[in-house]
């Protein structure tokens, strides 16, 4: 009997490959992942099959190193495993486990292996554990960092979508600002109103501020920065949102906003229709007016 | 007055200091602060730190929650290892600055808090 962790290890994989796979097949079965169907029972047993036999194969190849070459394309494997289960919203520790349930059903075959040999049982146990350890966090880092770029991914989806300018009518522009004003923000939104002022050749643009949750001096000199060249442009700017307790801690701060201000879009709306000769009357009172 | 709570954030990036704001908030609300003195510490919060970063290359933030008989308080430290400020009087006036902000942040924190120290 040989002590080598890894050739017992090999030579266990090798023989007892029917036994083992059923053990990990019915694990995964009691595990999470199918339950939550995200997976089929077809394409799981797919994946194991697949996984088991470059395992075998990295093993029989030789050495216990998952990052040496022999492991190389089971490494990819687990990689693209890993990788669709970020994306298909898999628990982390689905994930995981996907590898670390493999240890059971393969201690169990070393123990029918070895019999009473305790010394090459250890030895295969351990070389086991190595192995599987390591294929284990591989599966976790390509895990965090699938997460991690869909995650970049949303962020820029939503810097792209926040600075929308909507017409409200001929000439009134209005701009709902949500979120942070950072001056990479800042600097797309008045691009974006800039250019809207003169495709609609607007009047008026309304600077909705509802959504901005803390109005401090650098948001108020990027808003009066954009109302300065809105005006160069020929626009009159209203700034509309200003909730009771932004004006009080702008009044603390010292921030004097030289512009028309009003507490919310429909007064700022009101008084841009105004400024350009319209009003909004009710249907019944416009009849009897005209009689 | 007594310390019941302590906590350090960072101040290194942009994104810091939007985290710095989310943090006060959440202590400001922790301890029954009003909407309005909410926002006041959180703006304060927000001027400072963009000052620790803009003016003192980053640094960090303590957060103390600090209780003084039956009143409740937040207490904020910004620390950074910056070049220091040459004359704190002039920093503290209104429209003074040595950047291209407005020059109303310091002075505008500490009219916004109830203590201020530099």
């Amino acid at each position: 009997m040989t002590t080598d962790g890894a050739e017992v290890l090999s030579k266990t994989v090798t023989q007892d490959e029917a036994a083992i796979l059923d053990a990990w097949n019915a694990a995964l079965r009691e595990g999470t992942s199918l339950q939550s169907g995200r997976i089929r029972e077809a394409e799981l047993q797919t994946q194991v099959k697949a996984v088991f036999g470059q395992l075998r194969d990295a093993l029989a190849s030789g050495g216990l190193d998952a990052d040496a070459v022999g492991f190389a394309s089971l490494r990819e494997t687990l990689a693209d495993i890993s990788r669709s289960r970020a994306i298909q919203g898999f628990t982390p520790t689905d994930t995981a486990n996907f590898v670390f349930s493999l240890k059971e059903p393969i201690f169990e075959a070393l123990k029918r292996a070895s019999g009473t040999d305790a010394t090459s049982l250890a030895a295969g146990i351990w070389a086991a554990g190595k192995v599987l350890d390591r294929l284990g966090l591989q599966t976790m880092e390509v895990f965090l960092a699938s997460r991690e770029e869909v995650i970049g991914r949303q962020g820029q989806e939503i810097a792209e979508l926040s600075t929308p300018v909507v017409r409200l009518w001929d000439g009134i522009l209005a701009l709902p600002l949500i979120g942070t004003l950072d001056s990479a923000r800042t600097g797309v939104v008045m691009e974006n109103l800039l250019q809207a002022i003169v495709d609609e050749e607007a009047e008026i643009a309304i600077i909705d501020i509802t959504g901005v949750p803390t109005v401090d001096t650098l948001v108020a000199q990027h808003l009066l920065k954009t109302v300065a060249a809105a005006r160069l442009m020929g626009a009159d700017c209203i700034v509309s949102g200003i909730r009771p307790q932004i004006a009080q801690t702008m009044v603390h701060l010292g921030v004097e906003l030289n512009v028309v201000s009003k507490a919310n879009l429909a007064d700022a709306f009101a008084v841009a229709l105004r400024r350009t000769g319209r009003k909004v009357v009710r249907q019944q009172a416009a009849v009897e007016e005209r009689r | 007055m007594t310390v019941t709570k302590t906590e350090t954030l960072p101040v290194r990036s942009g994104d810091d200091v939007v985290r710095v704001r989310q943090r006060v908030r959440a202590l400001a609300v922790e301890i029954g602060l009003g909407l309005v003195d909410q926002t006041k510490i959180v703006t304060a919060a927000s001027e400072l730190a963009r000052n620790t970063l803009d003016y003192g290359g980053g640094g960090d933030v303590l957060l103390e929650i600090v209780h003084a008989g039956m009143r409740k308080g937040l207490r904020l430290t910004f620390e950074d290892q910056g070049p220091g400020i040459t004359d704190i009087e002039q920093a503290m006036t209104d429209c003074f600055t040595t950047g291209r902000g407005m020059g109303l942040g310091l002075g505008g924190a500490k009219r916004l808090s109830n203590e201020f120290h530099i």
